[in-house]
């Protein structure tokens, strides 16, 4: 099977959804991919049924009404040649052939272990806040977040509007670094309207700047978890622990086609062209940004597509939100001392059950795929290749197909993959 | 400058063997790589253990050794994963069948058990296979391992020795007892090894080495599919078209759970991208001889280069033309089961001994005649 368009979008979250509008609503045939059952991404997860956040409505309508295709359940694969993408959608797969693309793929939370992060009951900050949006249940359950940034105050408010008793926020920043990022939102005055919305339902809930969790114990499950607060340690019983810090660009279908990334992040020019001929990356590809990014840059993503004038508006705004990420990526570096939590026995790799003795003399990355198996489990190393990158500095490998698990069926090519037919946009 | 009896130059399988072998005999070694240990071809084979008996020569090394590597096997770590799984060679019609009495004549001349299968007793064996296979050669005691860590378990067993391991260290240069590495630093030898695989060329020009790249893939973990190491007979020709891109049907089981399937075969290409066009060529094909393969889980889809001698035979062995310098390298898809076997045959001349197998075909000099020399210096 095959599918043709103009300009492919892969995922649907704000980027990719700003980006299909703007080059659907300007004439192109438009194609947009995402795993999830429905668009709006991790961060809109849940609006196309609820609308309840105004900017999230906005936009989920005006792309049901631009024309652009939605296919739901679609993952990238495989990117066997320029212009062609291998995508698995449930028990069949499809090729995809475009004359464009603009990657969306956004962003995941960063894990670094300590004693017990694999705990059941061990969750990411917004894996948590996920499960509870997805409808785990949280009426009576006692909960502790650690991290970094505005992800813990906004996972906090979705667990205490279904009842969850959020007990304690560990802010892993230094007062200083958190002040000075907080005082800047003045620039921002979109943030700092969510930012005191959300305060302002947290209000009673202990929070600390300079602290983190050091263990999570329990028999079965979490049972209680050990706080380094400014040099003190306190313990507090709960049900669940929301650990993560921070996020770190999905960069697998970028580096699958080629495109070049530089300290984590995708390497674009003014046009939000990578360095890979007709291909686009926005939002957290180009650095944790947030959702104004996202839709400022899948904007400007869409309108170069399609050949559109840029407004020279957009382009402020984009220089706007840029300041606001550098200054994120500052407040949300790990702090050295997160680097030192993990005992010889904690694992590093859940899918391999790797623990941290298995390294003893890796010098990189590849070594530790190689000599302990690192990574080369199920989940490929998104989780413990972020956390070997943070904890010793290693740089990543080479992405190789499939990007994802796959049917061995999904990486065979349409026989009408090598036929020279293409649309052009 | 660090004086040692015998530097070798490149840590894959063959030179980890050898440092192995080395410094159990004493003889004071450095293994000079230029990345990690394990990590290039080596890393990208199948790990394979099979004798093979395309010629007496190449039937000779391998069965000499897969018994070599029996023999080490008890004494490796369980992460080397050694399972002697053996080989089923699939015949897909009377000819190929008709094909494997000579085979068995060879194998057991050579002292190599093996066993014929009929149909009844392949389907026995492995039902996953396709039926109208009518029947295998099972080569009993071929086997497979993770080569990585089987070269990490010889270099650390050498350094233990006290072999000097010199990883993230490339070379620059071989000279009359010196190896000079691109930081400058001079190892100065009686002995110098060359065992870079594919890039051995670039170190001593003229060697008649070329890549040939393959691809493989690995699935996740799951319920072994099938039993043995499979390979289809048509495989004999792939491998030794020298011209075009080949694939043959070849998987096998590993301890893991995983299924690793092969191969394909691209002379001269030295890229390390995927050939989406030549996987769907290996996959369509495997996919005959296994029918649910398409349902299968992929994990990763790799390339390796093959370090390819014109006659598939590796080059073991001093050059004739510097005396200072001995090549272990040139191995093709064959590195793994003979690097047992290569570095037994290259210390045995380095410390004149008689080895157990005649060396003679393995020498270099079958291509580096001196008059050549001069021709390729004109």
């Amino acid at each position: 099977m095959r599918e043709a368009c103009d300009l492919v979008v892969v995922g649907a979250g704000p980027g990719g959804l700003a980006a299909a509008c703007r080059a659907a609503e300007a004439g192109l045939d438009v194609l947009v991919l995402d795993a999830q059952p429905e668009p709006g991404g991790q961060v809109w997860r849940g609006e196309a049924r609820k609308g309840t956040n105004r900017l999230a409505r906005r936009w989920l309508s005006r792309f049901s009404a631009s024309g652009a295709r939605f296919r739901p359940g679609a993952r990238v694969v495989a990117a066997p040649e320029p212009g062609v993408l291998l995508v698995e959608e449930g028990s069949s797969s499809f090729a995809v052939r475009y004359g464009r693309a603009v990657l969306a793929t956004g962003a995941r939370e960063r894990f670094l272990p300590f004693p017990g992060w694999t705990l059941p009951g061990v969750l990411g900050v917004s894996g948590l806040q996920v499960l509870v949006k997805d409808g785990l249940p949280m009426r009576g359950k006692r909960v502790v977040l650690a991290g970094t940034g505005p992800l813990l105050l906004a996972a906090a408010a979705t667990i205490h509007a279904h009842g969850g008793e959020v007990l304690y926020i560990a802010e892993q920043a230094s007062a200083a670094s958190h002040w000075s990022f907080a005082l800047q939102l003045w620039r921002h005055p979109a943030k700092l309207l969510q930012g005191a919305l959300m305060s302002a339902t947290l209000i009673s809930v202990p929070t600390s700047t300079d602290a983190w969790v050091i263990a999570a114990e329990g028999e079965d499950r979490v049972e209680s978890v050990r706080l380094s607060v400014r040099g003190r340690e306190e313990q507090l019983q709960c049900d669940y622990l929301g650990a993560a810090y921070g996020l770190v660009p999905n960069l697998e279908v970028a580096r699958l086609l080629g495109c070049e990334t530089s300290a984590g992040a995708v390497v674009v020019n003014e046009r939000l062209e990578t360095r890979v001929p007709k291909v686009h990356a926005v939002g957290e590809l180009l650095g944790i940004g947030g959702v104004d990014q996202a839709l400022v840059t899948g904007e400007l993503a869409g309108l170069v597509a399609a050949e559109q004038p840029i407004p020279i508006e957009m382009e402020r705004t984009w220089h706007r939100v840029r300041a606001f990420a550098a200054r994120l990526a500052l407040h949300d570096a790990p702090r050295a001392e997160l680097r030192r939590l993990a005992t010889p026995d904690t694992l590093l790799c859940r899918c391999e059950d790797v623990p941290m003795s298995a390294l003893e003399g890796c010098q990189n990355l590849r070594e530790a795929r190689l000599y302990a198996r690192l990574g080369m489990g199920a989940c490929q190393g998104r989780t413990c290749g972020t956390a070997a990158q943070t904890l010793f500095g290693w740089s990543g490998e080479d992405v190789r197909p499939p990007c994802l698990p796959a049917r061995i069926g999904s990486l065979r090519l349409p026989s009408e993959v090598s036929s020279t037919h293409t649309r052009e946009s | 400058m660090s004086a040692f009896d015998c530097v070798i130059v490149g840590g894959g399988i063959v030179g980890a063997a050898l440092a192995d072998v080395l410094s159990a005999d004493g003889v004071s070694v450095a293994l000079v790589e230029a990345r990690s240990i394990g990590a290039g071809t080596t890393a990208c084979g199948m790990g394979h253990l099979v004798a093979m008996d395309d010629n007496a020569a190449e039937l000779a090394l391998t069965s000499w050794s897969v018994s070599l590597w029996r023999e080490l096997a008890d004494g490796l770590p369980r992460t080397v994963e050694y399972d002697a799984c053996g080989t089923l060679w699939l015949a897909a019609d009377d000819e190929e069948m008709a094909a494997v009495s000579a085979k068995v004549a060879n194998y057991r001349a050579a002292g190599v058990r093996v066993e014929v299968l009929d149909s009844a007793a392949l389907y026995e064996a492995e039902p996953a296979l396709a039926p109208g296979l009518v029947g295998a050669l099972r080569v009993v005691d071929d086997a497979v391992l993770y080569p990585p860590l089987a070269a990490r378990t010889f270099a650390l067993r050498a350094q233990a020795r006290g072999a000097r391991l010199m990883t993230g260290c490339p070379v620059r240069e071989l000279r009359p007892g010196s190896v000079v590495l691109s930081n400058g630093d001079v190892l100065t030898a009686r002995h110098i090894v060359l065992a870079a695989g594919v890039a051995s060329p670039s170190l001593c020009p003229g060697l008649p080495i070329s890549p040939r790249k393959g691809h493989l893939l690995i699935t996740r973990r799951g319920a072994p599919v099938v039993h043995h190491q499979l390979v289809e007979l048509g495989y004999l020709k792939s491998a030794h078209g020298t011209d075009g891109a080949s694939v043959a049907f070849n998987a096998q089981p590993r301890v893991t759970g995983q299924l690793l399937l092969g191969s394909s075969r691209q002379p001269g290409d030295a890229t390390r991208e995927v050939d989406a066009a030549l996987l769907e060529r290996m996959l369509k094909r495997a996919a005959m001889f296994l029918p649910g393969l398409d349902g299968l889980q992929a994990l990763r889809v790799w390339t390796g280069l093959r370090p390819a001698t014109p006659d598939g035979l590796p080059l073991l062995g001093p050059h004739p033309e510097k005396p200072w310098l001995w090549l272990a390298c040139g191995h093709e898809g064959l590195g793994i089961t003979t690097a047992t076997g290569s570095a037994r045959l290259v210390a045995d001349q380095l410390l004149g001994r008689t080895s157990a197998i005649d060396a003679r075909p393995y020498s270099p000099a079958r291509f580096l005649t001196a008059s050549s020399r001069e021709t390729a210096h004109a």
